[in-house]
């Protein structure tokens, strides 16, 4: 055997172990998603009926944390958005002679998709890089295993209020984001469209139905809990002291607003099919 | 044997195997902790200390072998179970692990508040109390990042010691800390033994240290236990590990290395 031979040998080795070793580790962080998923659920709707609790109080800071403190920014983008798309729609509504529809655009638009959506992607850079900071600080100080140490359940702990928080608020930052955005539209039909309060709001009423609130916020749920169980599993994985928190900070960002498009893409075909 | 030996045991562990994928770490661990008793385990750096005393605290689940706690087999517990044992057991981190976002006060109170039914004004004089013990009194609303680090590992204490433990595990105390905040933390280990009668097992690798508070000594190299006994066995042991680790000779790596670097730096010029 000459020296080429087993040199490509040593590379085959080498190519095939990277890959096993890397088909190992996928089914690893895949089996581990699972438990963090079943265990949040566990311990969201079991254990609290075994007598073991639910922490009533951490929800409720995580909603302030997640919910009240994000009205801000929800209204300010969510009120700049829909005067976008207010203006967007008169422009090409305008060539018909039928801006008053500008109503029915914005107000379907933005509870249908772009409430959720944009709501979404909010969270997802607020609380979800922040549930993902949390937690993998916590894993890098030793602070989860301290808190296994005493007796706890990190996912009860640390993991279920956060869900919590983000399945209540996720809708209701949607519907002030629904509230504000229509609002924004009102602003520029009054102010720039010179379509009139009165005759505008009537349209937008009678153009929004129940059936696209529902769905809005059928998947503003959705996205809510993507971005937590996002957050909290990169928290977990973190590897490596401060720089490898930051990574997954990151990621946790990147991968949420994809996993919010793909839901986004399946539930509004699913809607659109099936209801 | 001497009365000593008819102790009961608080920890038992048998055959101990943990492996990290396809490292194996432990290899074949068998070690004793009597009540009462203050059990330092020794080792270089790398060896397995940290990872022994995580599985102890069952925070991971073994490859092979026992452990008992109590007498009872840790390894077959469930969550519940572990959780109920847990009470009883207390632990300092190698980096102190306090929850930086809760006070100082409100880390020492959380195993009391949520194991407990005490009323609020109860958990805050304990509360009190565990923090004048390390020396800390006062010091209720810092947050942990006020702290220095020699605070911090004291207050690590105070949490440990809140729900007033049997066994109180320490991951090197003194690691990082200057001379004489590591001998106060010596100083209150053995306190804490004297007063509370606790059983307490230390990680370190300081033998100073050791020599101070130790009970029994476990010396840990290569997975295996290569020492188990008392400290004044310990210094006359003739294992060759540990000769080297009580005369403190380094390990002899790089040195040819080096030589040759210096060599051929001095015969280029
Ligand atoms: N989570 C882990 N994953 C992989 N290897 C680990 C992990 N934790 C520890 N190890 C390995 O186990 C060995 C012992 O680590 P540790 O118990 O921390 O040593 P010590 O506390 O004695 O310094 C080291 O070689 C380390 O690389
Ligand atoms: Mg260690």
């Amino acid at each position: 055997m000459d020296d080429t031979d087993s040199k490509r040998q040593g590379l085959a080795a080498l190519f095939f172990g990277s890959i096993g070793r890397r088909a190992a580790g996928f089914v690893e962080q895949l089996a581990f998603l699972y438990r963090l998923i079943l265990d949040s659920l566990y311990w969201t709707f079991i254990a609290p009926l075994r007598g073991k609790g639910l922490r009533v109080g951490s929800s409720f800071d995580e909603m302030v944390k997640i919910g009240v403190n994000a009205i801000p920014i929800v209204v300010l983008i969510s009120f700049s958005i829909g005067m976008i798309l207010a203006m967007q729609s008169a422009y090409q509504l305008e060539q018909f002679g039928a801006t008053i529809f500008t109503a029915d655009l914005v107000a379907v638009a933005h509870t249908r998709e772009l409430g959720p959506l944009m709501t979404a992607i909010i969270i997802a850079g607020r609380s979800g890089s922040g549930i993902a900071a949390e937690i993998g600080t916590m894993k890098v100080g030793e602070e989860i295993e301290a808190l296994q140490s005493m007796g706890f359940n990190p996912v009860k702990f640390l993991v279920v209020p956060k869900l919590l928080a983000l399945a209540i608020m996720g809708p209701c930052l949607t519907v002030i984001g629904d509230l504000v955005g229509i609002g924004g539209g009102v602003f520029m039909a009054v102010f720039s469209l010179d379509l009139g309060f009165e005759r505008y709001v009537t349209r937008t009423i009678y153009a929004l139905i129940f059936k696209d609130l529902v769905t809005g916020l059928i998947k503003s749920l959705v996205f809510a809990l993507l971005v937590g169980i996002t957050g909290c599993y990169m928290g977990f994985t973190v590897k490596g002291g401060a720089e490898g928190v930051g990574r997954n900070t990151t990621m946790s960002v990147v991968v949420s607003i994809f996993l919010i498009i793909l839901a986004d893409a399946f539930f509004t075909a699913l809607f659109y099919y099936l209801w | 044997m001497d009365a000593a030996a008819k102790k009961e045991n608080a920890i038992e562990i048998h055959n101990l195997v943990v492996s990290f994928g396809s490292h194996r770490v432990l290899t074949d661990v068998d070690m004793q902790v009597r009540c009462g008793e203050t059990t330092v385990i020794l080792g270089g750096s790398g060896c397995g200390k940290s990872t022994l005393l995580r599985h102890i605290i069952g925070l991971r689940k073994p490859q092979g072998g026992r452990i008992l706690v109590k007498n009872r087999d840790i390894t077959t517990m469930d969550e519940d179970q572990m959780s109920t044992l847990l009470r009883k057991v207390g632990v300092v981190f190698q980096s102190s692990a306090l929850f930086n976002s809760l006070t100082i006060g409100d880390n020492v109170a959380l195993p009391l508040r949520e194991h407990t039914r005490l009323e609020e004004s109860t958990i805050q004089i304990m509360t009190r109390i565990k923090l004048d013990m390390v020396g800390l009194s006062g010091f209720e609303h810092y947050m942990p990042s006020e702290l220095s680090g020699g605070m911090k590992k004291r207050a690590a204490f105070a949490r440990a010691i809140s729900m007033d433990p049997e066994i109180l595990f320490c991951d090197e105390p003194s690691a990082g800390l200057d001379p004489i905040v590591a001998a106060g933390l010596d100083e209150l280990i053995f306190k804490l033994k004297k007063a509370l009668k606790m059983t307490i097992v230390v990680v370190t690798h300081e033998m100073e240290s050791m020599y101070k508070i130790a009970d029994r000594v476990v010396m840990l190299h290569e997975g295996k236990v290569i020492f188990s006994g008392p400290p004044e066995e310990f210094r006359v042991c003739e294992h060759p590990r540990v000769r080297q680790f009580v005369e403190r000779r380094a390990d002899h790596y790089g040195e040819d290395e080096i030589g040759r670097y210096a060599r051929a730096l001095t015969s280029e010029s």
